[in-house]
């Protein structure tokens, strides 16, 4: 059963109770690509990450991984597959070199080869000087990188990544972006989440939003792009009557509203005759505008076109304090 | 940077052995208990300090037929070992709680390795613990007449009761949402040995709590002891002892074992 797809989903639900987290998600992820499940707080990402890696089962619809069945081969998937979860899963006291020693023997490599892998992995994340010390003592960053670590010590064809970088400060996000960037030049298959447009923009092959237990649109960071537009015309109005007349004016063309910046944006082609209908359109008096702008269409632009809510922008939070 | 394929012994999709999965997840179990400082010294200094509390505190009140630390050391061992053993559930609770449990299970490793690298670790804390308190013991007058396979049987009695606590706080500690009611189990098998001849005579109680005192578990294995150990009669209650704790940790496995994959599916 060879396919091109390394992750294939189809009509997946799933409710706990009576809430009804995911109804009728699908998608599927070519291998050797990095795939982004975008999406808000609570919109399902976790759940159909913990589906995906057999860890619970959907109520229906079905998935494979490598052409294997989810439930009926699942013992083969979980040879396959990594899961790096939204908090680090390693043991705080024991140190990192340990840790991936641990998880080495766990993938069958013996003393000698598992010592061997944990130094290699410890080098690659940027962990040798830390790797005899207990976890612990890890800023969240470094945690993050040698959660990464253990889960690539067992050479799996897709890896799973919930929110990698949520909680990092800038340099640790960064540092992440390209330990998952150097994972795909060795043909591993990428599935993450995440709740930042930025980040599925700069790592995602192929982005997928989810919301209300739906993929809403799935496509390249630039096709979701263009579903807004591939331009916007931003209007900065005087004061706040005028934002409600202009607003008023576009109707559902309008796309970034902010109220308290008294600013709002409608897609254009970008010519200057279309600009110039707009503002006429718009500004018939000459008033009520104080300034404009076009600029390229953001992925943040197409997510709240298509979900009708702002995403999370990336704030360098305090490290979590999980150990 | 980029080439995950040094290791040559690294094969993707070898099957697992349960018996290599268990003996790391012990080696692991063992470790994590050796370095939480705390609940080490509570293994160590509380065995100690409660044997202390009894035989200088209460034992001149107690009238038994022999000097009170002969009578009290079976009874402070099952006591402090019970306690000891009883931090498992805290255990379990904690790697379910931080997703490790997870990590494990997406690896194809099964509840069972997981739970007994617990339990291992339980019995290896239990070892020090129990050695620990005989040191105490013979420093305060303990006096035992135990040959060697008197006292092979008593370790053997004694693990076998670790096992079955053990097992109960792996059960417990499935049910426990967070660490700190885990921690319930431990105070539940303090107080377990107090009904029973562990520290006083069963004769001094009121009547009816005889029969509860007479029939708990604790009872068989603590006159067990105390007939291996100081030749006091309750030798003959070895058999009920061996019975109680193997059904015990029979029943407590299988109890995991279904709790293990509710809580996790
Ligand atoms: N085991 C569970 N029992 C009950 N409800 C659950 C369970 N797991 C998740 N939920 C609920 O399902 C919804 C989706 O949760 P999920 O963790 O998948 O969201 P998410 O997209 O990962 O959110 P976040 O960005 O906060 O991580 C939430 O409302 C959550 O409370
Ligand atoms: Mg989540």
């Amino acid at each position: 059963m060879t396919t091109d797809l390394a992750i294939e989903v189809a009509g997946l639900r799933k409710s706990f109770g009576e809430l009804s987290v995911l109804s009728g998600v699908e998608f599927g992820v070519a291998r050797g690509s990095v795939f982004a499940l975008l999406g808000p707080n609570g919109s399902g990402k976790t759940t159909t990450v913990r589906i995906l890696a057999t860890l619970i089962r959907a109520d229906a619809g079905h998935a494979r991984i490598d052409g294997l069945d989810l439930v009926r081969d699942r013992h083969r998937v979980r040879r396959r597959i990594s899961l790096t979860g939204q908090y680090a899963a390693i043991d705080g006291l024991q140190t990192g070199e340990e840790n991936l020693r641990m998880m080495a023997r766990l993938c069958g490599l013996r003393g000698g080869w598992a010592r061997q892998r944990a130094a290699e992995l410890l080098e690659r994340f940027d962990l040798t000087g830390a790797g005899n010390r207990l976890v612990r003592t890890y800023s969240g960053g470094m945690r993050r990188r040698l959660d990464l670590a253990a889960s690539l010590v067992g050479q799996p064809s897709v890896i799973f990544l919930d929110e990698p970088t949520t909680g990092l400060d800038v340099r640790s996000r960064q540092a992440m972006w390209e330990v998952v960037t150097s994972l795909t030049d060795s043909g591993v298959t990428v599935f993450l989440t995440t709740q930042y447009l930025e980040e599925a923009d700069r790592l995602a092959d192929r982005v997928a939003v989810l919301d209300g237990g739906r993929v809403l649109a799935e496509g390249t960071a630039d096709e979701l792009k263009e579903r807004v537009a591939g331009q916007l015309l931003d209007l900065v109005t005087v004061d706040s009557a005028a934002f409600a007349a202009v607003t008023r004016a576009l109707g559902d063309r309008a796309v970034a509203l902010d109220r308290a910046a008294l600013s709002v944006a409608v897609p254009t082609d970008g010519t200057a005759a279309h600009v110039r209908t707009l503002l006429d359109e718009l500004d018939p008096g000459r008033q009520l505008l104080r300034r404009f702008s076009i600029r390229t269409a953001t992925l943040d632009d197409a997510f709240i076109a298509l979900t009708g809510h702002t995403a999370t922008t990336p704030q360098p939070e305090k490290e979590s304090a999980r150990v | 940077m980029s080439d995950l394929a040094t290791s040559p012994a690294a094969v993707p999709g070898r099957a697992h052995s349960p018996v290599g999965d268990t003996l790391v997840m012990i080696r692991r179990a063992v470790r994590l208990s050796r370095r939480n400082i705390d609940a080490l010294l509570t293994a160590v200094l509380l065995p100690a300090m409660i044997m202390l509390l009894f035989v200088y505190l209460f034992g001149g009140a107690i009238r038994t037929s022999t000097e009170y630390v002969n009578y009290a050391l079976p009874g402070v061992l099952v006591l402090c070992t019970g306690f000891v053993s009883a931090q498992t559930a805290v255990a379990v609770t904690q790697d379910l709680q931080e997703g490790i449990v997870d990590r494990f299970r997406s690896m194809d490793i099964g509840g069972a390795a997981i739970l007994a690298g617990h339990v291992a670790a339980s019995v290896v804390r239990t070892v020090w613990a129990g050695v620990v308190m005989l040191a105490v013991a013979l420093l305060i007058g303990f006096r035992p007449d135990a040959n060697a396979f008197e006292w092979l049987a008593a370790l053997g009695i004694v693990q076998l009761f670790v096992l079955a606590v053990s097992w109960l706080a792996a059960v417990f500690g499935l049910l426990s949402r967070t660490p700190e009611g885990a921690n319930g189990f431990a105070f539940f098998l303090m107080f377990l040995p107090y009904p029973s001849s562990a520290f006083v005579p069963i004769e001094t109680m009121p009547g009816w709590l005889r029969p509860i005192a007479e029939h708990q578990p604790v009872t068989p294995v603590i006159e067990t002891l105390r007939g291996l150990l100081i030749g006091m009669p309750g030798t003959d209650r070895a058999g009920v002892a061996v019975l109680w704790c193997t059904g015990i940790v029979l029943a407590a496995v299988a109890v995991a074992a279904v709790l293990f994959r509710r809580r996790t599916s």
